[in-house]
């Protein structure tokens, strides 16, 4: 086990069983994030990304292997996990802001409590004066913030992310990129983020983690050596570029196994 | 005002959307106006759009029809009350639970295509031939369709909400509570509304016997004593009543979901 990591991911296998016989969704996958970090690993489609994602968030059972957080195995589900899927999951019958504190509901925190924290965190992703409003009046962006102001008001150790902006347009998902940035900036939560898309790996993560074709491994760690604050002007620096161009390269021939 | 009608998937004017509703009333309206007023059939068969509407104010000046509608209501709405009572909880069990739905979900495919009105002369033995086996009849008939609609919008409930909630925190109980019953709520309110609906079809066939009033009852006596006009009225009060719980249905789900609703907050 990693010294001091938050979140260990120790030769992980997934096997699922279905009609057409067993696939190897994991296989040996092994990786750790550090408390505060922001890891995203990226792959090509169908490698085990979100696999590996619903194993630590507990929704799927490692066919064998183990995840640690904090130095105790997850078995199952739990709050201490906050998990933002790539479909919307706002419950459509509550308002904004009891979407967002559906989850202290649940810990028996105060009504005016409660309204503290879903403000401040409706403040935190800029959606001071929604409120009210329901999920049906709100955009495809707006629904993933407040689906992460929603994880993020539980308090969880670690916040997991499935490609939460994987359906958004590319203006709105690069302006989503920035505002979780500032978010996680200012909440030090340490998150691990999947996602397909090249760039945005690299614009979040401090490290990304590229994976293999499936059974899916982690194939290469890379640090993103770039410093924070972060805004879109980085995207078309050298370093930037160079660095899209290594991950393209891995990508790619990950892709082609994947396609054949 | 005429464009587009015949384009398929496209929106029309509401003007020719109304219209087309108006036309097809009115062409029945008219046929049947020819066939009887024309002396095309006789009156014993088909009695005059005139006569029938002279026969209903007349039944309801002479007020036994009042009484008829009230224990036929009654009948319907409670048989209907237990069909939901106990369907709705088991329907969302069946949605939720694997093994509720294993359990229930092939005895009540089964017998939900054994007809109703088969089941009657079972039922008087049973039960006897007071309210309890027309209730019973109502309860039979929309038991298990209401069961398995039930079952159906549950198991609609998008696995990602369900999957969510639990790293919200959510225990089981809780994940029922607080998900599921109010996802599925809409999906169950309008199951009830379509299913009341063919409780009101089941009527006529539970006071098909043993029965001294309700709608049922007077229109086979209106039957035995050869008259159409009041067989014609009774129809048409039965078609009445099933629009009207149809439309309570619609207004308490517009009044329950607002959320539903993308305009205004
Ligand atoms: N519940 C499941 N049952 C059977 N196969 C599954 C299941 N979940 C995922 N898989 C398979 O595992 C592989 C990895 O899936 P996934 O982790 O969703 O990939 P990614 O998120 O990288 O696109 C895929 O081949 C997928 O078909
Ligand atoms: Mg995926």
């Amino acid at each position: 086990m990693v010294n001091g990591a938050k979140l260990v991911i120790d030769n992980v296998r997934k096997v699922f069983s279905t009609k057409n016989g067993e696939v190897i969704a994991l296989d040996q996958a092994s990786f750790s994030v550090k408390e505060g970090e922001f890891i995203t690993i990226l792959g090509p489609s169908g490698c085990g990304k979100s696999t590996i994602l619903r194993v630590v968030a507990g929704l799927e059972e490692p066919s064998s292997g183990h995840v640690y957080l904090d130095g105790k195995e997850i078995k199952g589900p739990g709050p201490d996990r906050g998990m933002v899927f790539q479909s919307y999951t706002l419950y459509p019958w509550l308002t904004v802001e009891q979407n967002i504190a559906f989850g202290l509901q649940l810990k028996g925190v105060s009504k005016k409590e409660q309204q503290e924290i879903s403000h401040h965190y409706l403040e935190l992703i800029g959606l001071k004066g929604f409120e009210k409003h329901y999920p049906i009046q709100l955009s495809g962006g707006m629904k993933q913030r407040v689906a992460i102001a929603r994880a993020l008001a539980n308090d969880p150790e670690i916040l997991l992310m499935d490609e939460p902006f994987g359906a958004l347009d590319a203006q709105t998902r690069s302006i989503m990129q920035e505002i979780l940035l500032k978010v996680w900036e200012e909440t030090k939560k340490t998150i691990l983020f999947i996602t397909h898309d090249v760039e945005e790996s690299i614009f979040l993560g401090d490290t990304v983690y590229v994976m293999t074709a499936r059974p899916g491994r982690i194939k290469k760690g890379i640090t993103v050596p770039i410093p924070r604050p972060r805004d879109y002007h980085f995207k078309s620096s050298s370093q930037f570029l160079d660095l899209k161009g290594e991950l393209l390269e891995l990508i790619r021939e990950e892709s082609i196994k994947a396609v054949r | 005002m005429w464009k587009n009608i015949f384009t398929p998937n496209k929106e029309i004017s509401k003007t020719a959307y109304v219209g087309a509703g108006i036309v097809t009333f009115a062409s029945l309206i008219i046929a049947w106006s020819v066939l009887s007023y024309g002396g095309l059939v006789n009156p014993l068969f088909l009695p005059s759009p005139g006569q029938v509407i002279k026969t209903a104010i007349s039944m309801f000046q002479s007020g036994d029809i009042y009484r008829d509608i009230g224990i036929s209501f009654s009948r319907v709405a409670l048989g209907f009350f237990f069909a939901a009572l106990i369907g709705v909880p088991l329907g969302i069990l069946m949605g939720t639970l694997r093994i509720m739905e294993g359990a229930f979900e092939p005895i009540i495919g089964f017998i939900r295509y054994m007809p109703a009105s088969a089941f009657i002369p079972l039922f008087i033995l049973w039960i006897g031939l007071g309210e309890t086996e027309k209730m019973a009849v109502i309860f039979f008939g929309t038991f298990f369709q209401l069961t398995l609609m039930v079952m159906d919008v549950t198991k609609n409930v998008q696995h990602d909400l369900i999957e969510v909630s639990y790293t919200l925190g959510v225990n089981k109980l809780q994940l029922f509570k607080k998900v599921i019953l109010p996802a599925s709520l809409p999906g169950i309110v309008d199951t009830l509304r379509i299913t009341f609906g063919w409780a009101w079809t089941y009527l006529v066939v539970a006071e098909l016997v043993g029965a001294s009033e309700g709608l049922g009852f007077m229109i086979m006596q209106a039957s035995r004593f050869l008259k159409p006009d009041k067989i014609i009225v009774g129809i048409l009060i039965i078609g009445l009543l099933g629009l009207l719980t149809d439309l309570i249905f619609k207004a308490i789900y517009r009044a329950s979901f607002h959320w539903m609703k993308k305009e205004g907050s």
